[in-house]
């Protein structure tokens, strides 16, 4: 299989419910055996576009072909082809480990004689033997996390479907989770993650940034965040408070953000020496701190990617 | 969502099955575990039926009345006797003629008069006419009920049975209320059960987040459907014997019909209701919702259909509502069959509007539920 199979292509794909636009002419291309994520706030149209993709949600205008189905009309022969796992854990909770995992695999058709081993390797692979015998609703958010995700893969399928999956999880199942996704990347299986955690985001192939039904930006985040489009100024001060206020409102910083002790301001691309505009205006202001150009992380590549929207679609407005 | 039997294949077929049975197991194991829900199928049932059957009596007795006998014959003097010894009315005065009997009907001094007037025996003998004259207090239907079935009493030593009366001496001589009440309260239990438990188990999977998960899996909406409701049909028709098994029991309520008719029977009336039900849960959101809806569409079919009130009293308005509820088809089946020993062919005018029932709300929760993931 080349690097260049593709899982998924969209073109043009819109959805609006009522007056709202909820995807908004989104154009993708996503490889295969690649974690793909899709990095948005909360209502940027990441659950609405992953629907669209599975054939959950018919299309306003536009046009998804997935693993060589064309969405929504193969719709049904495409689901035998996904794993789906929800946002919010939605196995039965007064069924136990087994019993659910049998239930999805006959589901699933997969063939009477083989779902007691699928299951079994599950249970092994998913760190859940131990707990085979208990109620669903028992587990802990690591272990319910896992039996979502045994669920999701027991039928093997080609495209797996994460809709913020880590969002109830301490960061050890964290890791741990990323691990089996990693290796099933490996295996040939495309994964789609939608989250909004920028450590998350950053663990993937290839990323997507939405914003209000917008695809704002796309590619690898290490390549995202070394084209970013303005430049990353680190400041160290002990004086955080005073060091925001005198930058923010300075023409040319589009923000500020403060990480403990320090601040991450994010300056115009077309300002020629930015770490000499953010110490100027320390200085004027009278606020002691050491400032330097830094490489920027994923959260300020979404903060950029971000306001280009927000200002587009204020020109938009007044066109 | 029905596709034609030709255009599935066998293997697809199968597969489906496959899926639908997966559903009914997995459904009838939480059913097993939810104590509270498996104690309210037996439970409800055996409730109900011990109320209607010890407690509540929905008979009137004992209505006062007054004679008026203008022939006074040994004949017209045995009907009045008749009329008492029924223990429907309990002649307390005697009047002098029509006019009193109407002044003590407006008085409220009576619900009842009963008029003989002197040609009684010419009447009898010409047969062509009616006997005598009941003068009835209106206003409360169940009087009218009873009047009814004065007037269709025979006469003392005739034995033409006339036909209406016949319904009533014959198979419930001592107008005891579990004979009556139990035929019907098999359907007031179906209807409570299906329609209730059916809504709640969809709208509780919503509620779960279940729903969310299935419909990314090749189960359809049918299959989920169909896979939702199987186990409260073997439910709807446990509860059936049990109620037919307790009032023999207790109330000595006969099954004058074939046990296999009054299944069918039930089955027709499960469909209806389980429609009813797939209706309910799309619209409800919550488990609660849907015990509110259900509700609403509980008290109709309780007051409509014959069960607390004989059918025939009711405004016509109100019959014309009552034959849309399937509860009422039921009523009349149920009691054709456990207490006239009447069978399924004979009962066909009563099955029809059920399955258009039936179809009619099928596809308004098919239509419903697919809008619902959109």
């Amino acid at each position: 299989m080349s690097e260049e199979d593709i899982a998924i292509k969209a073109s043009g794909l819109t959805k609006q419910f009522g007056d709202l636009t909820a995807v908004d002419d989104v154009d993708l291309e996503i490889p295969e055996a690649k974690i793909y994520g899709f990095l948005g706030p909360n209502g940027s149209g990441k659950s609405t576009l992953i629907r669209m993709l599975c054939g959950l949600l018919t299309p306003s205008a536009g046009e998804v072909e997935v693993l060589g189905l064309r969405v929504p009309g193969q719709a049904e022969e495409l689901k035998r082809s996904i794993g789906y796992m929800t946002q919010k854990f939605s196995l039965y909770e007064d069924l136990t480990v087994t019993e659910n995992l049998r239930f999805l695999g006959t589901v699933y058709n997969i063939p009477r004689s083989e779902i007691k081993q699928r299951v079994n390797d599950a249970l092994e692979e998913y760190w859940l033997t131990e707990q085979r015998s208990q109620f669903a609703g028992t587990l802990s958010g690591g272990q319910k996390q896992r039996l979502a995700l045994a669920g999701a893969t027991l039928h093997r399928p080609r495209l797996l479907i994460l809709d913020e999956p880590t969002s109830a999880v301490d960061p050890q199942s964290r890791r741990d989770f990323w691990d089996i996704l990693f290796s099933l990347a490996e295996q040939d299986t495309t994964v789609l993650v939608s989250s909004h955690y920028m450590d998350e985001a950053e663990r993937c192939h290839n990323l997507a940034i939405l914003d209000r039904g917008r695809l704002v930006a796309q590619g690898r985040p290490r390549d995202l965040v070394r084209d970013i489009n303005a430049g990353v100024i680190e400041i160290m001060t002990s004086s955080p408070r005073a060091a925001r206020d005198c930058l923010e409102g300075t023409d040319g910083i589009h923000s500020v953000a403060q990480l403990g002790t320090r601040l991450h301001a994010i300056v115009a691309k077309d300002i020629e020496d930015p770490a000499k505009l953010v110490r100027e205006q320390l200085e004027e202001a009278d606020v002691e701190g050491e400032v330097e150009k830094v490489t920027a992380n994923l959260e300020d590549v979404f903060v950029v990617a971000t306001r280009l929207n927000s200002e587009q679609s204020e020109e938009d407005h007044a066109a | 969502m029905w596709l034609p039997r030709d255009s599935i294949p066998n293997k697809a077929k199968k597969t489906m099955l496959r899926r639908l049975l997966a559903i009914a197991f997995k459904e009838i194991r939480q059913l097993k575990r939810d104590r509270l829900t498996f104690g309210m199928i037996v439970g409800v049932p055996l409730l109900q039926i011990l109320l209607f059957g010890y407690a509540i009596d929905l008979d009137v007795r004992n209505v006062n009345a007054a004679v008026a006998d203008h022939a006074n014959t040994s004949l017209s003097r045995q009907v009045v006797a008749a009329a008492e010894a029924s223990q429907v009315v309990n002649v307390t005065r005697a009047a002098s003629g029509p006019e009193e009997l109407e002044q003590l009907l407006n008085e409220g001094r009576i619900e009842v008069g009963i008029y003989i007037p002197a040609d009684f025996e010419r009447r009898v003998i010409d047969g062509n006419r009616p006997v005598g004259q009941l003068l009835i207090n209106g206003s409360d239907p169940t009087v009218e009920g009873i009047a009814r079935r004065l007037a269709e009493m025979p006469l003392p030593g005739q034995s033409q049975p006339m036909p209406l009366f016949a319904a009533r001496t014959y198979y419930n001589p001592e107008n005891r209320s579990p004979v009556n009440i139990v035929p019907a309260l098999i359907g007031v239990i179906l209807h409570m059960t299906m329609v209730l438990f059916t809504a709640i188990a969809i709208v509780r999977e919503r509620e779960r987040g279940n729903l969310e998960l299935l419909i990314t899996t090749p189960v359809s909406p049918a299959e989920l459907m169909l896979g939702k409701i199987i186990p409260y049909i073997i439910i709807g028709l446990i509860q059936v014997t049990l109620i037919v098994w307790v009032s023999q029991w207790l109330f000595d309520v006969p099954v004058r019909g074939q046990l296999l008719d009054l299944y069918l029977v039930s089955w027709f009336f499960i469909m209806a209701s389980l429609a009813l039900g797939l209706t309910v849960s799309t619209f409800a959101q919550t488990q609660f919702q849907a015990i509110q809806l259900t509700v609403f569409t509980f008290l109709p079919s309780i007051l409509l259909s014959g069960f607390m009130f004989p059918f025939e009293g009711m405004p016509r308005l109100a019959q014309w509502l009552g034959e849309l509820i399937p509860l009422t088809h039921f009523v009349r089946m149920s009691r054709g069959v456990l207490l006239r020993g009447a069978d399924i062919v004979e009962l066909h005018r009563d099955i029809w509007p059920l399955l258009i029932f039936f179809f009619v709300f099928l596809v308004i929760a098919t239509l419903r539920f697919k809008k619902r993931l959109d």
